[in-house]
């Protein structure tokens, strides 16, 4: 049996564990310590797992040795490897960013980070629906804590907002479940797809009730309307580094439902569409457009941000909604891309805002900032790859996904609505970028300079987009495989559930 | 027994889903918690409902599917460590904000002061 397949969500947990106990429990120096090199260690086991997966088979891992479906499995395909890589990676650079102060204000932001890596990789990694469940308590009880982690009273209220939504969410997922179990008899994705092909009639709907409900969860965590009210409120009211980790968080929902649709609920007499596509589409173009609208109702770059969350989610909805191989590997590049830029995103504004003073991010004249040329460059690099203007990582998944809307006959509505957003996103961005920097009240340059941690924060997830242009074609090809991947329904039910 | 228990679901998730509407923290609180019980009911009756089954082999003629009993379980302990979690989040709000109001403050209503 693979036994790496299983340290993605060992290494966080062992870490986390770590991280409370002594000499770490009490010493902030000790606690950064291993919480740095757990956090590359946990990279490394990842990438050691992506590494093996490209050869395209399947690494299963049965949990105590119970073969499925009776026992938990943990599935390593290209897709999950490749996200528990984004997620290490990005969750090692989160760690960096927090070390210049940010992890001060409270004795657990380590182990909580740890904790939460721990919830998205087992999400990421598991082959069984109620464990996807478990894996989803796990993060968000962890993100709950993060959000408050040095709050003030007006975090309070968007978290409390947070977590009750999010408790009713993780209703419907069990209700759904019972459904789901009470008809096929397994909860197991791969076992599910089997029978799940055999029911007909009055189980068929059923099923199709099941699967709607779990559309439900999945489309509050990825914030698609009519459910992302919470995540403006409540990312631009979290700490930065948090914020910059919870970019990872949305992406969760999305997986799941990449993950889910095309194998468990499609449509009996066609193979290539599922239940969920037709309120998927307009799902996404509604999205795409109150994204944009809250992106130009902002005053500050923190919620602007926020929102490109939302436009970024809505790109990628669509991309599902065609439901071509084509298109889910189009989505996996651009989720990779936007992950990335958003949360530097998010970390570039708290040094703006830093340097700012009172004001921070607000988009008011101020004080002059201390590194205007280092700060500006990063801003329009960020900029000119959220937009999508070449040559960034943004323009190849902008094109790749326009490209593959053409060959599903949706490109009339994805096209002028898509581009306009970007347009859009564009003149907001230009707008905020010439008050942060150019627009000021005359005072002299603030003294603050970033630190050595933000730097490295900031500029390698910077360096992100570049060498994702740069390596676009093996990492497009990556991504082909792992599209391939998730409809080769077959080909997952002989890993998983062997010669049957 | 089937319509019993379907109207016992029911009428928890009812409650639960008014509860939940309402505008303080309190009732939202016991809300979640009503719907955590129904939805506690409803996986357990996802393994069909039965009398005199044992769900451990060869302690009755026939056996109860064992697997829902596990899911209640977890979801039981996950549901209470979420209600305890919320429960501090609402005392911290009640604290921090003021007001026990979900918005921190009753929503102005024209024409009434």
């Amino acid at each position: 049996m693979p036994h790496f397949v299983s340290l993605p969500v060992l290494m966080p947990m062992l870490s986390g564990i770590l991280l409370l106990l002594p000499p770490s429990g009490k010493n902030l120096k000790a606690r950064r310590i291993v919480s740095s090199i757990m956090a590359v260690l946990t990279f490394a086991v990842s990438a050691y797992m992506l590494k093996n997966a490209l050869s395209g088979e399947i690494f299963v891992y049965a949990i105590g040795n119970w073969q499925a479906p009776f026992g938990i499995v943990l599935v390593a395909d290209v897709m999950s490897s490749m996200l528990v890589a984004l997620t290490s990676f990005l969750a090692m650079v989160c760690v960096f960013y927090s070390l210049c102060g940010d992890d001060e204000a409270g004795s657990f932001f380590h182990p909580l980070l740890h904790f939460l890596l721990l919830g998205v990789n087992g999400a990421f990694l598991t082959g069984d629906l109620f464990n996807l469940f478990v894996f989803f308590e796990v993060l968000l009880i962890s993100s709950y804590a993060l959000l408050m982690h040095s709050s003030d009273k007006h975090k309070t209220q968007s978290a409390l907002h947070y977590v009750v939504l999010n408790l009713v969410g993780s209703s419907v997922f069990l209700v759904a479940l019972g459904i789901l179990y009470g008809v096929l008899g397994t909860l197991n994705i791969a076992d599910m797809a089997l029978k799940a092909a055999e029911l007909s009639g009055d189980d068929r709907a059923l099923l199709n009730i099941g699967g709607m409900l779990l559309l439900i969860v999945f489309a509050l965590k990825a914030a698609v309307i009519p459910l992302q009210f919470w995540l403006p409120a409540t990312y631009s009211s979290a700490l930065p580094v948090v914020a910059a980790l919870f970019a990872i968080m949305t992406k969760v929902g999305i997986y799941a439902i990449i993950r889910v649709y095309p194998t468990i609920f499609v449509e009996p007499n066609s193979a290539s569409t599922h239940i969920a596509q037709d309120w998927l589409w307009p799902g996404a173009i509604i999205t795409l457009i109150m994204g944009i609208l809250g992106v130009l109702a902002s005053k500050d770059l923190r919620m602007i941000v926020a929102n490109l969350v939302i436009i970024s989610i809505g790109a990628l909805i669509a991309a599902i909604a065609f439901n071509t191989p084509g298109a889910i590997a189009a989505a996996l590049y651009y989720l990779i891309h936007s992950t990335l830029v958003t949360a530097g995103l998010f970390l570039l504004a708290d040094v703006i805002g830093k340097q700012r003073g009172k004001v921070a991010v607000r988009l008011v004249p101020a004080k002059p900032i201390g590194q205007p040329i280092l700060l500006g460059t990063s801003f329009i690099v960020f900029v000119l790859a959220v937009v999508g203007m070449p040559p960034f990582s943004g323009f190849i998944g902008k094109v790749w996904l326009l490209q593959e809307a053409l060959n599903v006959d949706k490109a009339a509505w994805f096209w002028s609505v898509y581009l306009v957003v970007s347009l859009l996103v564009l003149v907001t961005l230009t707008r905020a970028g010439s008050q942060l920097f150019w627009r000021h009240n005359g005072q002299e340059p603030s003294e603050t300079k970033a630190t050595p941690c933000q730097l490295i924060g900031v500029l390698s997830l910077l360096l992100c987009s570049p060498l994702l242009s740069i390596f676009a074609g093996p990492i497009s090809e990556i991504t082909t495989l792992a599209a391939s991947q998730v409809f080769d329904i077959t080909g997952l039910q002989q890993a998983v559930l062997g010669g049957k | 027994m089937e319509v019993l228990y379907a109207t016992c679901v029911g009428v928890l998730f009812a409650c639960g889903v008014f509860l939940i509407l309402r505008a303080r923290t309190f009732p939202v609180v016991l809300g979640l918690t009503m719907m955590s019980y129904g939805v506690n009911l409803f996986l357990f009756a996802s393994g069909r409902i039965h009398s005199n089954k044992a769900a451990v082999l060869g302690e009755s003629a026939q056996y109860a599917d064992p697997l829902p009993q596990a899911l209640v379980l977890t979801a039981i302990v996950i549901g209470f460590a979420m209600t305890a979690f919320v429960v501090i989040l609402a005392i911290r709000a009640r604290a921090d904000l003021g007001h026990d109001h979900v918005h921190a403050r009753f929503p102005k209503i024209k024409g009434k002061e």
